[in-house]
């Protein structure tokens, strides 16, 4: 929305409701507005005030010429001010108000614990992925055949979001596989603190895959970093080929999409090559495997990916351990020679 | 999307800033959201309202600023402007276009007393 007149011109689109006007007002900020030109043409662009425009008692008058791209400072009544005083305050001093710059990521909070859960996994030799998907998609059958067919191959925890019940970290402790359920109560996601204390009471070993099965949700998982080295997102084809395009923020944010139920392909009407081309016009590095966790058809290619990823992380561990250990030597090497 | 829980975000950091430089009462609060952060700014207005109750903030004024999209063509190699992810390139009309820019969510200053 602008914040100055109060148009819509956010997100919120209606459908039929068409809203681009010409806007003519006096503001003491920045912002982007959309121009049209007599032709009908309509263009947006950033108006970080950086146009000449007059000053009366408070109220601005716009240069429809102006430059956009030249940057100058306002006069104020013989006072020099950049744009930058006070939350553009216009009479310096009058106020008892004063400005705290805070320059702050609004998941900054978040984005530090996620920062701690990246180098657990990493000291760890921990594969971490972060499952996402709509309610429904087969993401807990997924998991339960993922651990049962790679059982004695590989170390694997799970760490369950669900807003209510322990079901599902129910079905994964029946596999024999660790699982820590969250309950998120009225949250719609998860987020670095909550499975940063997961990790705590999962006590996973090293050198394994971690695979975090979010709330089931096409929508805020996609904002929060838990740590994970990847989101992988789940769509099954019951779901309707056009939800790239609905959801494209949870699309963005994947590495790779899982195509689940594929066996069920012959009874509906899934375009699987649109799908696939929606979801690449959001992202166009996304990595694409179709599985069946029900037939097993497809699920060799992602235990591969799973696979190839665990290695990778006790490569990087090993490596990790090697450095030090040579670090070591270097300074019982030092701490010899001077003794 | 998960407005309630930013604007928690947005008042503990608030509050944090309320501890650390001294003031008792915050009159305006200024944010910095990019166009394809996913955020809606009405939904984030509204519960800014709600959770900034009883709090230093309480009553204070919202100013966002949207801060345009950005993504890089891969068919053109450059930069261009977009306003939704699913933005075709508006110079060739390919799809290849990998969003760069207008991802922010901030908090830039406030206003206290």
């Amino acid at each position: 929305m602008c914040t100055v007149c109060g148009c819509g011109q956010g997100e919120t689109s209606i459908e039929g409701h068409e809203h681009e006007h010409p806007h003519e007002h006096s503001h003491p900020h920045d912002h982007a507005h959309e121009h049209r030109h007599e032709d009908g043409t309509v263009h947006s662009h950033p108006h970080p005030h950086e146009h000449s425009h007059e000053h009366t008692e408070h109220g601005h008058a716009h240069d429809p010429l102006h430059d956009p791209n030249t940057p100058h400072y306002h006069e104020h009544k013989g006072d020099i001010h950049y744009g930058l005083g006070p939350a553009h305050a216009h009479a310096p001093g009058l106020s008892q108000e004063r400005m705290v710059r805070i320059e702050q990521d609004i998941l900054g909070k978040n984005n530090t614990y996620a920062g701690e859960n990246r180098q657990y996994f990493a000291e760890h030799g921990l594969f971490a992925i972060n499952l996402v998907s709509s309610p429904g998609s087969g993401k807990t059958t997924l998991l339960v055949k993922t651990i049962e067919d790679l059982a004695g191959r590989l170390p694997v925890g799970v760490v369950e979001g669900d807003q209510q019940t322990s079901f599902d970290a129910d079905r994964i402790r029946a596999t024999g596989a660790p699982a820590i359920q969250v309950n998120t109560g009225k949250g719609c996601h998860l987020d670095a603190h909550m499975v940063g204390h997961a990790l705590e009471r999962l006590n996973l070993p090293d050198d394994g895959l971690l695979m975090i099965e979010n709330v089931g949700n096409l929508v805020c998982p996609s904002s929060f970093d838990l740590g994970e080295a990847h989101k992988v997102v789940i769509l099954s084809v019951t779901e309707g080929e056009d939800k790239p395009l609905k959801y494209p923020d949870m699309f963005h944010a994947a590495d790779l999409m899982i195509l689940n139920k594929i066996d069920l392909l012959p009874y509906l009407t899934f375009d699987v090559d649109k799908c696939i081309d929606y979801a690449r016009r959001i992202n166009p590095k996304l990595e694409v495997l179709k599985v069946s966790a029900t037939t097993g058809e497809g699920m060799e290619r992602w235990l591969a990916w799973l696979t190839e990823g665990v290695d990778v992380a006790i490569a990087a561990r090993q490596q990790n351990v090697n450095l030090l250990k040579k670090r070591i030597a270097e300074l019982e090497a030092r701490l010899a020679a001077k003794g | 999307m998960h407005e309630m829980s930013l604007a928690e975000g947005i008042l503990q950091i608030v509050e944090d800033a309320a501890g650390k430089q001294n003031f008792k009462k915050v009159t305006e609060v200024r944010l910095e959201i990019g166009a394809l952060s996913g955020v809606e700014p009405d939904a984030l207005t509204f519960c800014l309202d709600v959770v900034f109750r009883g709090s230093v903030a309480e009553g204070a004024r919202v100013e966002l600023e949207r801060l345009p999209g950005q993504g890089f063509c891969l068919a053109c190699a450059e930069t261009v402007p977009v306003t939704a992810l699913y933005d075709a390139c508006p110079k060739c009309g390919s799809y290849q276009v990998q969003a760069t820019g207008g991802t922010e969510m901030r908090v830039k200053d406030l206003l206290v007393e």
